[in-house]
């Protein structure tokens, strides 16, 4: 097999070309091993070879970033490199971020594998952590024969297309990537086991540790509601009869968009629910309880409310998962704000 | 209460003239036990199937697993206040049919009924393609409403079960297991120095497909009680949901629930398990905040140090379970809870509906949502078109050569929150 081909990325002070002073140092490349680099090729031996190295200024990098990106995503193009790795930045802030832009970048856009590492309270490794491969390192070079211990390895398991093992054991950062596997002993005794652990104060490790919710405040009420156009918005599964566009009952992979211009009721001859996470039995024989169309519909006769959108939207928020639900969510709201839709009136079950 | 459970161990099922249990095979009567479910006015037709580990078998789709089990000494029958008359089970001795179950299929009544495949990759998830299988195929009068058509197929695979445990009434068991829990102050009397435990478990009550029940009574009914974990080995709580079948208990998980049995594993030695409390899980915000109320307030009378929290489903019921959890550790308990997750096929969406950083300690039953290709089996009883709509399922999930992509979520008990199986998930 021929050796893996690895571009380089490293910034002005572990190029020796200065330090801050330097910082605006312009990206060039050399089709040499520079720095940091030496250390890699030792670790890689036979397996692997860096075939240029980009260097570029932090400043220059993180105050022209689209352009110095652009610039260097050039460069690594003509090298058609197996495997792209940058830094390590240990705790150098804008290293950090400019080595987790590029790989970020270079894994989206060119599809090459993609390294790099970083102390844990470098701003870089919380930006990108969840992107992109990081290596856990140290917090000063002094950490760099370490470091490049292990990207080395998992960077030729990269370049191979090899699976890699967990964050524990191959030294990255966690990506919040949760992978099923067959555990030694069944849920209930390890449930056990970690409680007389708790109970006695020893170390235990949760299987799943609590994540950061994103929340979000609701907007301010609508002042004039007399004048404004309302828009219904539903996770609870409300279709035309016959689900037409086939929405899953559950972990749903689209959403739909119905007309309702001349609807002012839904009756179970017309509509159901597609939702196979609640009891169905209510919506289905009345789906204004779901969603509300009938009472929008008083409202809008009243004038309490300008008027109804003409088009509802709908899926199952049923076992969906929340990356689904935010690029729904991301073409409704483009929707109907151009249609001028005022507020939304969004139902669950 | 002390019960003694007497397995009876089955290794193979077969067609007999008389139902017996001979040399660890089940013969089963199919016309006597044709005859018993047609009792039942609301069911047109029954057949019975039997599927054995191993076999190029799909069953689906799958609304409850029983095991056959028969009271020998004591009082009270199995499933009491359902097919017993209401009275305290949980003392004396129960035989049990220790590898055979009876499993429901027949026309869908929901989205929500799962896949059981006695072997394959799909195999490997469900518990029950391990088990000598007696399964039901029942199809409702044409027009049955979706709540009778549960409750009769309900209804017809607990007297089955009934009747085939029956079979093992005067058969010697291969072994003979003890379980004992003392009246509180005792069993602290006892073990002065174990710290001191209780099982929290949540009942699914949410409606059609979503129902458990308690001796007779529908979970959503209820407040948050204590009950003897020996009760539950004689069927005091019983299923009548499948929704999303992988994280729902079974009648079978129930009088197998592995919690109990694990921490009477370690009573006596580690732990003292001093009591069970059991809550509901029911849609409206106040009842979760009144269940969640009486399960912290129950856990802080018994006085324990730690207890377990079981979840029966996701989303809407991640909002009790961390309810649950709060209270309680709020109250000085430490507690650990068992849950499973839907991140997404990637694995890369938050696996919750809620979150607490007083859940520090959580178990899982592996993502619901990661995909399988379950191939084609040589036999299917039941029906494969609904798994283009079950939960979990989509449109094209069955292809045209029999062989079915879905997510775990369809595999009935692949992801259960009893700790009932090795399956788990970590972060990469």
């Amino acid at each position: 097999m021929s050796k893996i081909r690895v571009v380089h990325y490293i910034n002005q002070f572990f190029a020796g070309i200065g330090g801050e002073e330097k910082a605006d140092h312009k990206p060039e490349i050399r089709e040499e091993v520079v720095g940091p680099g030496m250390e890699f090729n030792k670790q890689f031996g036979d397996d692997a070879e860096i075939v240029a190295t980009i260097i570029c200024g932090d400043s220059y990098f993180n105050e022209n970033l689209e352009e110095a990106k652009a610039e260097v995503m050039e460069m690594i193009k003509k090298y058609n490199p197996d495997i792209f790795i940058a830094g390590p930045a240990f705790n150098a802030g804008r290293y950090g971020v400019a080595c987790g832009t590029i790989t970020d970048a270079v894994q989206n856009e060119l599809n090459i594998p993609v390294l790099t590492g970083m102390y844990e309270e470098n701003p870089g490794a919380d930006m990108f952590k969840k992107n992109v491969y990081i290596v856990a390192t140290k917090n000063s070079a002094a950490g760099m024969r370490k470091a490049v211990k292990v990207m080395a390895p998992l960077a030729l398991k990269l370049a191979r297309g090899e699976s890699l093992d967990s964050p524990e054991e191959e030294g990255y950062f966690p990506r919040g990537i949760r992978r099923n596997y067959f555990a030694e002993e069944r849920g209930s005794k390890r449930a056990v086991d970690m409680l007389i652990k708790k109970l006695k104060g020893e170390k235990f490790v949760t299987e799943f540790p609590m994540p950061d919710f994103d929340k979000v405040e609701p907007n301010p009420a609508v002042k004039d509601l007399a004048n404004a156009k309302i828009a219904l918005v539903t996770s609870g599964g409300i279709v035309p009869k016959s689900n037409p566009d086939h929405i899953e009952s559950s972990s749903a992979s689209k959403y739909g968009k119905y007309d309702i211009e001349n609807v002012t009721d839904l009756t179970d001859e017309t509509y159901e629910t597609a939702h196979g996470g609640y009891d169905p039995v209510y919506a289905n024989e009345d789906s204004d309880r779901v969603l509300p169309v009938d009472v929008l519909r008083d409202l809008e006769k009243e004038g309490t409310i300008g008027k109804l959108h003409r088009y509802f939207y709908t899926t199952t928020g049923n076992g969906t998962a929340v990356a689904s639900s935010k690029a729904f969510a991301a073409e409704i709201a483009k929707e109907l704000v151009a249609d001028g839709v005022n507020a939304v009136i969004l139902t669950s079950t | 209460m002390r019960l003694e459970l007497g397995n009876i161990l089955i290794n193979d099922v077969q067609f007999g003239d008389k139902t017996k249990v001979d040399n660890g095979t089940l013969y089963v009567n199919k016309e006597e036990l044709v005859e018993l479910i047609s009792q039942d006015e609301k069911i047109k037709n029954v057949d019975v199937e039997l599927a054995r580990p191993g076999e190029s078998v799909r069953i689906t789709p799958v609304k409850d697993v029983i095991e056959p089990r028969v009271k020998v000494e004591g009082p009270g029958g199995i499933f009491p206040g359902v097919i017993a008359k209401v009275d305290t089970v949980g003392t004396g001795r129960t035989h049990v049919l220790k590898g055979a179950a009876v499993v429901t299929t027949g026309k869908v009544v929901g989205f929500q009924e799962g896949i059981v495949d006695m072997t394959g990759p799909g195999a490997e998830y469900t518990p029950f393609s391990k088990l000598n299988n007696v399964v039901l195929v029942c199809e409702p009068n044409d027009d049955l409403k979706q709540y009778e058509h549960e409750k009769a197929l309900r209804m017809a695979g607990l007297k089955a079960a009934i009747y085939l445990g029956e079979a093992g009434k005067n058969v010697t068991p291969n072994e003979i297991k003890e379980y004992e829990n003392l009246p509180l102050l005792k069993s602290v009397e006892k073990y002065p120095n174990l710290p001191k435990i209780a099982y929290v478990q949540m009942l699914q009550s949410q409606g059609l497909l979503h129902d458990t029940y308690v001796y007779g009574v529908d979970a959503k009914q209820t407040l948050s009680t204590l009950i003897n974990p020996t009760e539950i080995m004689d069927g005091a709580i019983i299923s009548g949901n499948c929704v999303s079948a992988c994280d729902k208990n079974t009648t079978y998980h129930h009088l197998n629930n592995p919690i109990i049995h694990d921490l009477f594993e370690q009573h006596g030695k580690e732990i003292n398990f001093v009591g069970m409390i059991i809550t509901n899980e029911n849609v409206y915000l106040a009842d979760k905040e009144r269940s969640s109320d009486w399960a912290a307030k129950l856990s802080e009378y018994l006085g324990v140090d730690g207890v377990v929290i079981s979840q029966e489903g996701f989303g809407n019921p991640d909002t009790d379970l961390i309810m649950n959890c709060v209270k309680i550790e709020k109250k000085g308990i430490k507690t650990v809870i068992v849950t499973d997750e839907y991140a997404g096929r990637d694995g890369a969406s938050q696996s919750l509906a809620d979150a607490d950083p007083l859940a520090d300690a959580v178990v899982t039953g592996g993502n619901a949502n990661e995909v399988i290709e379950l191939p084609p089996m040589d036999k299917i009883i039941g029906y494969t078109e609904p798994v283009n709509s079950i939960a979990g399922g989509f449109d094209g999930s069955l292809k045209e050569d029999g062989s079915i992509v879905v997510e775990l979520q369809a595999i009935t008990g692949a992801t259960n929150e009893l700790g009932f199986n090795k399956l788990t998930a970590k972060g990469y």
